[in-house]
């Protein structure tokens, strides 16, 4: 990484301006445009006359023959297709330059006195190297559904399942004529009472044999001590067949870790869970009572975040984005750090400031500039991001991701193109741009005048 | 942020100077401090693994069988054994991705056609933009000021502005859907960027220097080839280093102006990703064998990449 003591140069600043210098000796002028002949003819025709020519363009109809004025300019903010490309366009453009800007400045300020900090940028900095392309591809890995392929699924499931109790055996349900009928929001509850002395049999089906194939035999007939009331939860299947229903054979299955509850007029009034056995026992409160089984046994398993659907796209692509260009700011930021001259770290410091006073009333304020820059230059690449939308959002959620650029790129070359409308997006593009080409003149001018 | 340096470290030059200030910290701060520094690198090696992740991901699921992308996730390659499940068992990697990849004609044709379409586009802006910058540096010519604002002007413009004119010029002269189509594009959209560079930093070549060579008989044509493009290497390597990257990378330009027939190589995956999800075994070794050579560029220019970077903020 550079150790360039020196701020990052914006344009214009740390080199001669315009003006500034005499042409060396005697040279004529023909000679001058012949060295300028390729650029200007390059950038007259491939860059400023395609400006002028999207401006007249946006003023015709899809086939260019119609004069419409500014209706295409209208469409832009009536069509509900591009108005979610403006409104995505508004989130990333604060959202995405913000976040990569903050993490640029943390990072900086955190590896400015670690030893393998050059380590570390380059691991940071590195995908600013890599196409788009890759990165969307990349984090079309990282994103996939299955919490079994994609790993932010596989991190938020682990994340989620260590706090959220999940359920035992997803999918399960009670043997029909059993006794057990469903009641509200997926739970089943018996329709006799259970008495204390009598065994309590619940039999489930609809489990995979091979998912209970580790568990315990099931106890035939448990007994409760002091007069509580026993039962058993099972798999009520034999692979092959031949058991009866409704009892536990010879080679069914417990099913540990049931819920049972015992409910009195709707009133939940004792609970157990199943052992490895099957068995649970209830206290002797539950004589008389329901057993019911609540809707969180057979839940189906937590299948994590769905990154890529209509909600979540957006943010989705926008944190592949501060992947690639948080290590941008960092670089940039840091190169502004290592200008920042000690004494005035040492000085706050001997005045009795903290690490974090020293950082928030010295160490920002100085940088404001180059934050400026790099927040500016984000902000402007935002505003054309497109391969990252294009290749990680779905067919069916790309309208939700959809975006200016990707939008401009539908309506000039997609199947039902309009490039009156394409070329509207294109000027309302360049015009949010403006401001910071005027910016750089000025700035060039300034320096030119000193 | 502390200020405790040990003397086994070797004061950072940028960082640290010695003797800058006297430290007034009680021992109790020390410790204080020196706890904050262990926690800091925790978090930034937890930072660094995270940023590493997607990147392995990639390279993960492309040395994996088909059949196992297609069932279970890229760290399943872990788990050498009960014993060392962070070690990556080898049993279950296989470059059988990259063989299918590099025998299939379609990838390598694409890897030949983002080449022919990379190295002119470099070289291009390289020397148009050094002819330009050195005319606007050091030759006179009226009205040189407000051309040279016109083009710092352009630095900004958004690529998107262009697609639809010159789709349409393109064609009127014959090469819409062609490789010099797009180098063109490339060379025209690098120019404000490497005028801009490349002048300012032929405005830093001291006068004497091009004066002793004007009075030696030099012309304008030998001044630029003998003086000013040896002295301009540094600022000529960033250039051409970053307009390497940018056209290596590029897929909208392409996605328009190249030949869909022979497309480079991200136009190609760009293709494949429409069918993502049973076809991974192509996407990841396509994408990562797309990332070596930015990669391998990445590493080896570092410094001139860097500098690019700087010199381009707000582009």
């Amino acid at each position: 990484m550079s150790t360039d003591p020196a701020a990052p140069q914006a344009p214009g600043r740390t080199t001669g301006a315009p003006g500034a210098r005499p042409a060396v000796g005697r040279s004529r002028a023909w000679i001058a445009w012949l060295f300028l002949l390729p650029a200007l003819v390059l950038l007259g025709a491939l860059v400023a006359y395609p400006i002028a020519y999207s401006v007249y363009r946006s003023l015709f109809d899809a086939s260019g023959g119609a004069f419409v004025g500014l209706a295409n300019y209208g469409e832009i903010f009536t069509d509900s297709g591009i108005l979610t490309a403006l409104r995505n366009n508004l989130i990333w453009v604060i959202v995405a330059p913000s976040l990569a800007t903050a993490l640029g400045l943390l990072f900086a300020v955190l590896t400015e006195r670690i030893r393998w900090a050059t380590a570390f940028k380059l691991i940071v900095f590195m995908p600013m190297a890599v196409s788009m392309l890759a990165a969307g591809i990349t984090f079309r890995l990282v994103y996939e559904q299955d919490p079994e392929r994609g790993v932010a699924n596989a991190v938020w499931t682990g994340v989620h399942d260590t706090f959220a109790e999940s359920s035992p055996w997803p999918g399960a349900q009670p043997r029909e004529g059993a006794g057990l009928e469903p009641s509200d929001g997926g739970a089943f509850t018996t329709k006799a009472t259970a008495s204390a002395g009598e065994v309590a049999l619940l039999p489930l089906v609809g489990i995979p044999p091979k998912e209970a194939a580790g568990a315990q035999r099931a106890e035939p007939a448990p007994r409760a001590e002091g007069g509580g009331v026993a039962g058993v939860v099972w798999l009520d299947f034999v692979r092959g067949g031949g058991s009866e229903h409704g009892r536990v054979d010879a080679g069914e299955k417990g099913l540990a870790g049931v819920k049972v509850e015992a409910v009195k007029d709707g009133k939940r009034i004792a609970e157990a869970t199943s052992g490895p056995d099957g068995v649970f026992t209830l206290p002797p409160s539950a004589d008389g009572a329901q057993l019911r089984l609540p809707a969180s046994n057979f839940a189906a398993p937590y299948g994590g975040v769905d990154w890529l659907g209509p909600t979540l796209v957006t943010p989705a692509i926008i944190g592949s984005y501060v992947w690639m260009w948080a290590g941008f700011a960092m670089v940039l930021i840091a190169a502004g750090l290592a200008g920042i001259p000690r004494e005035l770290l040492e000085a706050a410091r001997m005045d009795g400031a903290n690490e974090w006073q020293v950082f928030r009333r010295v160490t920002v304020p100085v940088l404001a500039p180059v934050l400026g820059v790099v927040f500016v230059t984000l902000v402007i690449n935002v505003l054309k991001i497109f391969d990252l939308v294009y290749v990680i959002a779905p067919g069916a959620t790309q309208s939700d991701a959809n975006v200016l650029a990707l939008q401009l790129y539908l309506s000039s070359f997609g199947s039902s193109a309009d490039q009156g409308v394409g070329s509207a997006i294109a000027v309302v593009l360049l015009l949010l741009v403006v401001p910071v080409m005027v910016v750089n003149i000025r700035r060039l001018r300034r320096e030119s005048q000193r | 942020m502390t200020t405790v340096s040990t003397p086994a470290r070797a004061p950072e030059p940028t960082n640290e100077r010695p003797g800058s200030g006297p430290r007034r910290r009680t021992a109790g701060a020390r410790v204080a401090a020196l706890t904050g520094h262990w926690a800091v690198r925790l978090f930034l090696v937890v930072i660094a693994l995270f940023w590493l992740m997607p990147t392995a991901g990639l390279l993960g699921s492309s040395v994996r069988d088909r059949a196992d992308i297609s069932t279970s996730g890229w760290w399943q390659i872990f788990g050498f054994s009960s014993s060392f499940p962070w070690i990556i068992d080898p049993g279950r990697l296989t470059l059988d991705n990259y063989d299918a990849l590099l025998t299939n004609a379609q990838i390598t044709d694409s890897v030949v056609t983002t080449v022919l379409i990379t190295v002119p586009a470099t070289v291009l802006v390289v020397l148009v933009a050094a002819l330009a910058g050195y005319a606007f540096a050091w030759l006179d010519f009226p009205g040189r000021d407000y051309w040279f604002l016109a083009v710092v002007g352009l630095l900004v413009v958004p690529v998107q502005v262009a697609l639809v004119p010159v789709a349409k010029l393109f064609n009127a002269l014959g090469i819409f859907e062609t490789t010099p189509g797009v180098v063109l594009f490339h060379t025209a959209f690098g120019l404000p960027f490497g005028i801009f560079l490349l002048r300012s930093f032929f405005a830093e070549i001291p006068r004497e220097l091009l004066e002793a060579a004007r009075l030696d008989g030099a012309g304008e044509i030998r001044l630029f080839t003998r003086v000013v493009l040896p002295l301009g290497g540094p600022a000529i390597a960033s250039l051409g280093i970053f307009q390497f990257l940018w056209v290596w990378n590029d897929m909208l330009v392409a996605l328009i102006f190249a030949d869909a027939a022979n497309p480079p190589i991200t136009v190609a995956l760009q293709q494949q990703v429409r069918q993502f999800g049973n076809n991974i075994d192509v996407l990841a070794p396509g994408a990562f064998l797309s990332m070596l050579i930015p990669l391998a560029v990445f590493f080896a220019f570092q410094k001139q990449f860097v500098s690019g970077v700087m010199a381009g903020a707000v582009k």
